[in-house]
This record gives structure tokens, C-alpha cells and sequence, in this order.
């Protein structure tokens, strides 16, 4: 084994001794200095996920987030050292994590904040405004035939439960006593400038946009978002230019 | 790839520009306005490039007005130098772009490593300091430095554990690294004070043989104090605190050897309102003025 792997293996299996080939000055046991690094590691990728995920951290209590990213963190350890993309597994983690099985809308309310994470960075693009949009109306067939990019800032979460709500009542936006927790939600992240928005979509709003940004005509999106009874196309369409998803 | 004859030449085009010889800070997204609302603000300011790797949006707004007012310093701490395996072509590709983009007067990165086996641990690990390590450090620097088209600057170290299997004292290892690829010495004071209480060296006798005459920049922050398995001090280097008087000291002594330098206040835990690292700064730019003094009262004699 190299010794890079050596050292490896031990800084993030608590329970291992440190490497062999460890010494001090002073003869001490290199133990409590190699556990230096233990900590640094395992303490800056916890604070690491609770930066992204301060909802999720919020909905269990830091003690009970910090325990569970800590094993998180030995299974599944960043592969980059850009540590804003780091978690993007967590939220699945966090689905099959038996001791959060209680919070069965956690999952999802960690997948809407790494999407916020990951549309804060993305790249920027400048949206067709109301007038651009307007122009291409004036033709109503070539509208409908119309394949339309997505700004790569907007990201979709589908939930079962009512992971919107529950995070906008953790940014003050609603009373959490108010939220349905069963209730279905699809979630909009997306960023007009530089601000990252959340806002939970009408019926229809997340088929409509899956399907536009896998390359859809207009008249396909709305089609496959017409199974949703409660669908409507304009104000799906007005939400697309005022919120500057169209590139 | 370096060869033990002759340094490494390394193309300049981008190393023209350099920091100013005073004090900058380590900058986080709190500070942002508040430095740009600072008719008097520190004189660069640094960032870590891995923070600006994303492909748009707020950062790179920021930074983008933040390096029209200021000297900009790009401060890797991913690039695993003193990693066994192989750079990672796609981190160095991602600081070419960053580089390409704003043009730093500055690249610096840590006699570290921090990856391995397609994990990253975050945390700068020690090296040994043997041949082997030597070798491969710096064909990494070497490759780097081509990659990016720059003289970049090497961080010394802050360690905690040494290596049986090490052959060379940390600053000659230093000093024959920078004599290999030709790359400069970001000191580290803070580090050096560390690495030396940690291992029971005298930290005067350290900087002494490290190549002064290489330094780009100087670093300083705050550690935390520790006890080993003895009960012996062990600093931790927390950067989460004032920087030390004990580090002041000594960085007027390497002052007193090199004159003024670039010097950055970094402060990356707990972090602080930009008050109080204005504060630490204006503390390194009164150490400066004073070197300054210093270098206009002595004597001209080498100039005759």
C-alpha cells in the first residue's frame, strides 16, 4: 500500500490507528497529532454540508445532522476539491438513512438546496424578455413548433411531500404550522440575476418544463403537460418569461 | 521536468505584475462590500481559487469588481501537490480558466498534499521529506507552472507529525524545490512559527535557511494552542484567530532580512467582520513602514 494510502484509510476510519512512520520530536505518541488532521477532515466536510444544507440541518438539530453527515462523509468523501459541488449524493443518502425515515420529506428538502447551491453557480445567460417572446407570438404556428432553451440556472425538484413549504417556512416566508406536509409540491430554482429564487410550480409546470428542457417543442411540452388536468398553458408561459427561464 | 543542473525556465509573460509591498486580506463574501465601500482598503486582497471554480453567477461578479479596485491574489489549496498520484488535468484546467479570466498578479498553492484515490480530504497532509517526495513535488510545480504559463509560489508548510522516512530538513527541502523549478516562496510565518514550536525547532534558525531571497508574499493568521501526548505545545494552525504576538515578532525579523513584502491577513474560521481584518492589516502595514525606515537609514555601501 502507498503511503499516501495509508494515511488515507486512517483519517477517515476513526476507530484505525495512525499510519506507521509517524514521529515526534519529543518522543510522544504521534496518536493525538496525526488525530489533528482526523479532525480537520472530518469537521470541515461536516461544516462543508451544513453550509449547503442548513435546512436539513434545522429540520433534525445540528447534533443529529452533524452525526449523520459525518457517515455520509466515510462512505462517500468529495472527489474535487471544489467543495460547493460536494453532496450531491447526501439528499439520496439522506432518503435511505433509516434513522431520518421519520422526516420522509428531507430528502427532498436537501435536493431543493443543492439545486439553489448549484444554480448560484452556474453559468450566466441573458433571458429572452417579454418583448423577444412577444415578437415570436405575433406567429402562433411557428410559437407552437418552437424548441426553447433553458436558462442554466433553473433546476426542478418533484416532491411527494411538501418540501417547498416546509423550506420556505424555514426562510420566514409561511407559517410551518400552515404546511400540509403530504402534499405534493414541484419546486422551480432559478436565477434571474444573481439571486437564487425558489417557488413552488402550478399543475403542470414541472412536465411543461422537463419536457422543454429535454429539447421539446412548445406544442409537445404542453401536450405532455396537458395529462395534468389543472394545466394551464398561459400562465405557464407568462411564468417562463417573467421569471427569465428562456434563453 | 527538472533536472538537478540547471533551474527550470519558466515563462514569465503572465508573472510581470506582482503584489504590492503591503498589507492585503484574505477576502469572504461578507467582506465584499464592505471592502469596495473602503476609500482606504487594504492593498490586495486574496481569494481561493476553488471558491471561483463555478462557471458564473454571484462569485465571479464579485470578483470580477473586487479586481477592478485591487491587486488580485489566486490562492489554490486543491491541487495536492505533494500527492503521489498524478495532478488532476481537470483542476488544472479549471485554474487555467480562472487564471486566464482575471489575470492574478499572484498563484500560490501548498507544499501539501490533500487528495489521493479519487477522494479529497480537504486538510493539508504532510510529506516526507526524501528523495522520492523531492522528485515528484517538483515535477508537479514543474507542470503546473507550464500548464498555467506562470511563476507560481510554494507555501511552506504548518505540520504536526514528521516522517521516519524523511532524508531532509523541511527548509532545505524547500530551498532545493524553489532551486529546481524556479518557483517563488510564499512564507508562511504563522506556519513556520507552528511547524517549528510543533517539532521542537528554533524558529530563527528555520527561516535562516529557507531562500529568502524567493519570497512573493507573505502570509499571517492566528492559531490555536494545543498539547501533544507529553504535554508539550501543539499550535494548531486554525487561521480562526488575531495572528500571535509571538508571529508579529517574527515576521518584523524576516522584514528586517528582506524589506517590505506582500503581506496577507488570513482569517478562514470564525471568520470576522472586515473591521477587524482591516484592523490586522493596518497592524502588518505599520511593521511595513517601519521596514521601509529601516531601508532608507542604512548605509549605501553595497551601491558604491
Amino acid at each position: 500500500m502507498s503511503r499516501n494510502e495509508d494515511f488515507a484509510s486512517a483519517l477517515l476510519g476513526a476507530e484505525r490507528s495512525p499510519p506507521a512512520g509517524l514521529k515526534a520530536w519529543n518522543g510522544s505518541d504521534p496518536t493525538q497529532r496525526f488525530n489533528v488532521h482526523r479532525n480537520n477532515v472530518v469537521a470541515s466536510l461536516i461544516d462543508a454540508l451544513s453550509t449547503t444544507f442548513p435546512v436539513a440541518q434545522a429540520l433534525v438539530g445540528v447534533e443529529f445532522f452533524r452525526a449523520m453527515a459525518r457517515i455520509f462523509i466515510v462512505g462517500s468523501p468529495p472527489d474535487s476539491s471544489v467543495l460547493f459541488e460536494y453532496g450531491r449524493d447526501f439528499p439520496d443518502f439522506i432518503a435511505g438513512f433509516a434513522p431520518a425515515a421519520g422526516l420522509p420529506y428531507l430528502a427532498d428538502v436537501a435536493r431543493i438546496e443543492y439545486c439553489r447551491v448549484e444554480s448560484f453557480h452556474a453559468a450566466d445567460a441573458v433571458a429572452l424578455d417579454a418583448q423577444a417572446f412577444q415578437a415570436l407570438q405575433a406567429n402562433p404556428d411557428s410559437l407552437s413548433e418552437l424548441r426553447v432553451q433553458l436558462h442554466p440556472a433553473c433546476r426542478l425538484v418533484r416532491s411527494r411531500h411538501a418540501a417547498f413549504s416546509i423550506w420556505a417556512a424555514h426562510q420566514g416566508f409561511m407559517a410551518i404550522e400552515s404546511v400540509v406536509l403530504d402534499q405534493p409540491e414541484d419546486v422551480l430554482i432559478f436565477r434571474p440575476e444573481h439571486e437564487v429564487r425558489t417557488l413552488a410550480l402550478p399543475p403542470g409546470g414541472a412536465v411543461f418544463l422537463a419536457a422543454l428542457a429535454d429539447r421539446c417543442t412548445l406544442a409537445e411540452a404542453a401536450a405532455a403537460a396537458g395529462s395534468d388536468a389543472g394545466f394551464d398553458l398561459s400562465t405557464n408561459l407568462r411564468g417562463l418569461i417573467e421569471n427569465g427561464l428562456v434563453i | 521536468m527538472s533536472s538537478e543542473s540547471s533551474p527550470a525556465h519558466v515563462p514569465l509573460s503572465r508573472a510581470a505584475h506582482v503584489l504590492p509591498a503591503a498589507a492585503g486580506v484574505g477576502i469572504k463574501a461578507r467582506h465584499y462590500q464592505a471592502f469596495l465601500d473602503d476609500a482606504a482598503a487594504p492593498a490586495f486582497i486574496e481569494v481561493h481559487a476553488e471558491n471561483f471554480m463555478g462557471a458564473g453567477g454571484a462569485p465571479h461578479a464579485w470578483l470580477a469588481r473586487l479586481h477592478e479596485k485591487s491587486p488580485l491574489s489566486l490562492h489554490g489549496v486543491g491541487l495536492s501537490l505533494g500527492g503521489e498520484p498524478a495532478l488532476d488535468q481537470a483542476h488544472i484546467d479549471r485554474l487555467a480558466a480562472l487564471i486566464e479570466r482575471y489575470r492574478p498578479e499572484s498563484f500560490s498553492e501548498h507544499l501539501a498534499w490533500s487528495s489521493h484515490g479519487g477522494r479529497h480530504f480537504n486538510d493539508l497532509l504532510p510529506i516526507p521529506y526524501d528523495g522520492g517526495t523531492l522528485q515528484r513535488v517538483c515535477e508537479h510545480i514543474d507542470q503546473v507552472q507550464s500548464s498555467l504559463g506562470l511563476r507560481m509560489l510554494l507555501e511552506n508548510p504548518a505540520t504536526y507529525v514528521e516522517f521516519e522516512a524523511s532524508t531532509w530538513n523541511e527548509a532545505d527541502f524547500i530551498a532545493e524545490v524553489i532551486r529546481r523549478t524556479g518557483c517563488g516562496l510564499l512564507l508562511d510565518v504563522n506556519n513556520a512559527y507552528v511547524s517549528c514550536i510543533n517539532h521542537g525547532r528554533d524558529p530563527g534558525t528555520y527561516l535562516a535557511a529557507l531562500p529568502l531571497q524567493a519570497v512573493g508574499e507573505i502570509h499571517l493568521a492566528g492559531h490555536a494552542i494545543d498539547r501533544d501526548g507529553n504535554g508539550d505545545p501543539l499550535l494548531i494552525d486554525n487561521h480562526g484567530s488575531p495572528v500571535a504576538e509571538a508571529v508579529w515578532a517574527l515576521y518584523s525579523t524576516v522584514l528586517d532580512r528582506i524589506g517590505p513584502m506582500a503581506t496577507l491577513i488570513e482569517w478562514d474560521n470564525d471568520v470576522p467582520e472586515y473591521e477587524v481584518l482591516r484592523f490586522e492589516a493596518q497592524r502588518a502595514d505599520l511593521v511595513l513602514a517601519s521596514a521601509r525606515t529601516a531601508i532608507r537609514q542604512q548605509p549605501k555601501a553595497s551601491q558604491a
